[in-house]
């Protein structure tokens, strides 16, 4: 007899194009927030899958804080050139200079939680009422508990304690107005398994990832960037690393490690082996136990 | 400090034929389940260092001398202020046989709700039985649930072994006396470990304090448990998620029916008949992103192509002319009832099967069941909040549906309430 069997990136596929299907046909504008980062990079990938041979259903949206790295939006506009995708950019720079929101100040200063403010505004004013979210179950205990379909709020607030059982595969999109859903289609990937299959799949990806050599500064345990958007202790300075980063957010807050891996194939055996999660270089998950939990009750990705 | 972790090959990326294994877990603190798991995550090298790092403090905070493995399964803050679990909480972990996924769930009665939403995806229920007290009302209701929800397979961890001295007439007193009860139950496969999480006997290596146990280790039984038989290979179902219509000069007459395979094998060729309007058609190709494919079986997400143009759209149904669901308006249903406010008999919800949405009117309660001891209550029906029950209602328009024993896809269905919009139920076609 055949052996009807998916192995399990095959499975997590088929249940991530599946939920992105279901987002397409719940919703009437839905989004898809991109930032340019592995996780997003591969949830765009599946939706491409999802949809063929039509083109992607709904937009992009990246909340640009200003501070990425320029590899990432070099990044993001080829992908948008060359996949033909119709892109809407929130700027937090735009947001800052008409005071929706207040630039943190200090040496830990950081646009992450100005992002939150900047998503819930273009959420609304686009009348986006489904944001499909590249965040993962595996990354972080808050998320851990995060439902496919997350029901936002008018104010676009996650209630934890209060969240819509979900079962089998039966998704309940159903919402008042000025409420919106976040979706989370590869909620159940694992770190390695997006590593495996970007590496099975040979997608795109932006240089970052891979090691390469770059100014850094190390500061608490975590090497930072060296950029113009990094303030600096005294007696702190720049020294060369081969480095590469785990994930991608602002170069104020995205730590990079110390890596020989240069290709996806060693990427891959780097992360099956790698004592530390991905998150543990992220300066923006250690301002307390619960940084994650609280940023995401007030509407965070 | 870099490790390599002893259970991958070197050659774990190239590793290709893994599969994927959703096993529930539920309990209550006290019975073990959190040291379990935090230990199954442990051994099997699934815990990171800084996870670890950050387990110890806080072992320390709270003055325990080891590092307490539960810590691990912590979620929210609320959970870890009053030592529960309240809500589903989803882990992780990989050998090179296979990919884990757990759904810790609470035990308490109070949150039977969040079992049943655990339980409703898993291949196998793990259910832990200390070996001092024995079975509790807590291990019958998560074995009842694990039936109901027709989780293919029980495996029951007789925990806290070293308490008893790993003593082998303790646990085979405790398997006779779950055989019994689960006798009664419908439960197909039902294996049992004598384990110690704390210490880690039987869980990923074999324990050396029970010579006489000849099974396996829990992480063997996990990666080697046969689930390959547990969709269903025989009753051709596709319900439409989508149309795909690109409209693009490369594909100006395209028009495929979208969707996730529900049941047995379409092949491209096949005969098929479509829900509800009874037309009947063959299948031109099977397309996907790679390309077309000679069959599609579950749970693969694929694209059907029909031979001639039909109407045909979200929450129809593509089936086998000799081989139809139950097309129906009326529904027997065991439930679970979700919401704080309590069932309305005649009144009206929306229900919603696979693609299709529909409303509908909750005509009787037969019986509330007891979880705790399978009694069938006649007479009080008053049905809230973690309640199960038998329900009859009537739909506004026809449903596609099988025995949920039969498929667990077409036989799910939940309930909505119209003007909270929350899923107030989830329902078994009987």
């Amino acid at each position: 007899m055949i052996n009807y069997r998916l192995d399990h990136l095959k499975e997590l596929e088929s249940e991530s194009i599946f939920v992105i299907r279901e987002v397409a046909a719940q919703f009437e504008n839905p989004v898809l927030m991109f930032s340019g980062g592995k996780d997003s990079i591969l949830m765009l990938y599946l939706a491409r899958k999802a949809f063929y041979p039509a083109r992607l259903p709904f937009p992009l949206l990246h909340v640009d804080t200003g501070h990425n790295f320029p590899e990432t939006l070099a990044f993001r506009d080829k992908l948008v050139r060359e996949w033909n995708l119709s892109l809407i950019i929130a700027s937090v720079q735009e947001a800052i200079d008409r005071g929706l929101v207040v630039e943190e100040k200090g040496l830990y200063a950081s646009r992450n939680s100005l992002q939150t403010a900047v998503l819930l505004e273009a959420i609304e004013r686009h009348g986006f009422d489904a944001a499909l979210g590249g965040g993962r179950r595996d990354e972080e205990k808050a998320r851990a508990k995060e439902r496919f379909f997350s029901h936002r709020d008018e104010f676009g607030q996650w209630d934890p304690k209060n969240q819509r059982p979900e079962l089998w595969n039966l998704f309940n999109g159903r919402k008042h107005i000025g409420e919106h859903f976040r979706v989370f289609p590869i909620s159940n990937w694992t770190e390695l398994d997006v590593w495996q299959y970007l590496h099975r799949e040979k997608v795109p990806l932006p240089s970052l990832y891979f090691a390469h050599e770059r100014a850094c500064i190390e500061r608490d345990g975590v090497l930072l960037a060296d950029s113009a958007f990094l303030s600096k202790k005294e007696g702190e300075k720049a020294e060369i690393r081969k480095v590469r980063f785990r994930t991608i957010g602002d170069m104020t807050c995205t730590g990079a490690v110390l890596s020989e891996a240069d290709t996806l194939e060693k990427i891959v055996e780097e992360v099956a082996t790698t004592r530390l999660t991905e998150r543990g270089a992220r300066a923006d998950d250690k301002r307390s136990e619960t940084s994650m939990e609280d940023r995401k009750k007030e509407g965070y990705f | 400090m870099r490790g390599v972790n002893p259970l991958l090959p070197r050659n774990y990326s190239m590793q290709q034929h893994s599969d994927l294994l959703r096993f529930t877990t539920a309990g209550s603190v006290d019975d073990g389940k959190s040291t379990l798991i935090g230990r199954l995550l442990y051994d099997s090298k699934a815990i990171h260092q800084d996870q670890y790092e950050a387990m110890e403090r806080s072992s320390k905070r709270r003055g325990e001398e080891v590092v307490n493995l539960a810590l691990l399964t912590d979620g929210l803050k609320a959970e870890r202020e009053q030592g529960i679990t309240i809500d589903v909480a989803y882990r992780y972990f990989s050998t090179p046989k296979r990919k884990f996924i757990i759904a810790d769930t609470p035990g308490h009665i109070q949150y039977t709700r969040n079992m049943v939403t655990g339980a409703s995806t898993a291949n196998a229920a793990l259910i832990l039985i200390d070996a001092r007290k024995g079975m509790l009302e807590q291990t019958r209701r998560h074995a009842i649930i694990a039936s109901l929800l027709q989780i293919p397979h029980l495996l029951i961890c007789i925990n806290k072994m070293d308490l008893v001295d790993y003593s082998k007439e303790a646990y085979e007193k405790l398997c006779d006396e779950f055989g019994a009860f689960a006798a009664k139950l419908d439960v197909k496969d039902v294996a049992y470990i004598p384990i110690s999480a704390l210490h880690g006997d039987n869980i990923v290596h074999r324990s050396e304090n029970m010579s006489w146990y000849e099974g396996p280790t829990l992480l063997y039984y996990l990666e080697n448990v046969h689930i390959a038989s547990d969709y269903n290979f025989i009753d051709c179902r596709f319900p439409v998620q989508l149309v795909i219509r690109p409209n693009t000069d490369d594909f100006h007459d395209y028009r495929g029916y979208a969707g996730r395979v529900a049941g047995g094998v379409f092949k491209k060729g096949d005969k098929v008949m479509l829900l509800p309007s009874g037309f009947t058609s063959v299948i031109k190709a099977i397309d996907t992103y790679e390309g077309e494919v000679e069959e599609a079986f579950p749970p693969m997400s694929v694209t059907l192509r029909l031979e001639n143009e039909l109407d045909l759209s979200r929450g129809d149904m593509i089936v086998r002319e000799n081989n139809m669901p139950r097309v129906t308006q009326d529904l027997d249903l065991m439930i679970c009832w979700f919401d704080s406010r309590p069932l309305r008999v005649r009144g009206k919800y929306v229900i919603q099967h696979t693609s299709r949405t529909a409303r509908c009117l909750i005509k009787e309660v037969r019986y509330k069941m007891d979880v705790n001891t399978l009694h069938r209550n006649l007479e009080d029906k008053e049905i809230g909040m973690n309640d199960v029950a038998r329900i009859s209602l009537r739909t506004t328009s026809p449903l596609f549906v099988d025995p949920y024993s039969r498929n667990r896809t077409t036989g799910s269905v939940i309930l909505i309430d119209e003007a909270s919009n929350q899923t107030v139920a989830a329902g078994m076609v009987l």
